[in-house]
């Protein structure tokens, strides 16, 4: 019966993979789309507060962010455990955040600019005093669209 | 020798994958997929000096005054009460259901869908704040008067359409939100009893 050549062992056939580069970027590209990457350092601590009707805070690119809360364990020995407000990079007096919010806006497409957010991330043991502040600022800015930003509450 | 074409060899493309790879890996880790929630609001514009005088002529029944003080006692309409009577005061107040005498004015007004309806259209809820509150009070507060609308807005909206506010078409929000329109009003604080 030579009609079956069984010399040499059968070989499993190599599984093409000349596709999984394409698969994988296209998962690549999925994920540069959705990402949006934080810009700045944060140098302050804080903890949201929770509550319960909250709404989703849409547009990233229109939404300018101010933080509150007490310094990071690296500055706090310079700077003591006293609530700051940080904008972009840096520790922020809030004199500074009327021309902040104005620069931002003027950054904007000018279509975009009465959307403008402002996106408070203020820690939940900060006094209201700074955050009364803060808010008076940005009336002056002309800055009125403000979300108090908070975690969802089960 | 040199007979027939010279054949480019192809590029070895196998470890086109390990470089996609490492991309992912990388926009994976980048990646922060939470989105961002909190109470949108939205501010007065700053006072004008001429406008000052129109601001006080709400009368006293329009407005519901609700004060935290620096040790986050809350006070509502001149008593205390603790956070979780608030949302049903508010309510009370929002709607005034059996025409209160001490509850806000109702006044006729026509709406898309519902006709003449009585709507309680001047009141005020007025938010005051130590300069000693703690922000998670703050925001207690606020979260409880949003619901507090958000609660009525709903209860219209299942009476009269079978579905929740979330769900109607814009321009039926628009309707309801004409019955109950949100004003909070954040004062700006005082300093009472602060430390000196």
């Amino acid at each position: 019966m030579g009609k079956f050549n069984k010399t040499g062992k059968r070989e499993m056939p190599a599984l093409n993979t000349s596709s999984l580069p394409d698969l994988i970027f296209t998962l690549l590209f999925f994920f540069m789309i959705v990402t949006t990457m934080r810009e700045v350092t944060l140098k302050v601590e804080f903890k949201v507060p929770q509550a319960t009707e909250l709404e989703k805070l849409e547009k990233k690119s229109l939404v300018t962010f101010i933080y509150v809360g007490k310094p990071t364990a690296e500055f706090r020995k310079k700077l003591g455990n006293e609530s700051r407000i940080q904008l972009n990079d840096s520790y922020a007096e809030v004199a500074e955040i009327q021309d902040y919010v104005i620069g931002e806006r003027a950054s904007m497409r000018e279509e975009d600019q009465p959307q403008m957010t402002v996106s408070l991330k203020v820690d939940q043991d900060t006094k209201m005093g700074i955050v009364t502040d803060i808010k008076e600022a940005l009336r002056k800015a002309y800055a009125l669209k403000i979300n108090y930003s908070a975690q969802p509450r089960q | 020798m040199a007979n027939g074409k010279r054949k480019v060899p192809d590029i070895n493309s196998s470890s086109t994958a390990d470089i996609a790879f490492l991309l992912l890996i990388f926009f994976l880790i980048t990646t922060s997929m939470d989105t961002d929630r909190g109470l949108a609001r939205r501010l007065p514009p700053p006072p004008d000096k001429e406008q000052k005088d129109q601001s006080d002529k709400v009368k006293e029944r329009n407005v519901l005054e609700v004060f935290l003080n620096k040790d986050d006692q809350l006070m509502c309409g001149g008593e205390y009460i603790t956070i979780t009577q608030l949302r049903d005061k508010a309510k009370e107040f929002i709607a005034n259901p059996y025409n209160d005498e001490t509850k806000p004015e109702k006044y006729d007004k026509d709406i898309p869908f519902f006709g003449n309806m009585k709507v309680t259209e001047k009141h005020v809820i007025s938010l005051r704040c130590d300069r000693g509150t703690t922000y998670k009070a703050y925001i207690a507060v606020q979260n409880d008067l949003v619901g507090a609308y958000n609660d009525l807005r709903d209860e219209l909206a299942q009476q009269k359409w079978g579905k929740s506010y979330a769900n109607l078409d814009e321009d039926q929000q628009k309707a309801i939100r004409e019955i109950y329109p949100q004003k909070i009003s954040e004062a700006e604080p005082k300093k009472y009893g602060e430390k000196k």
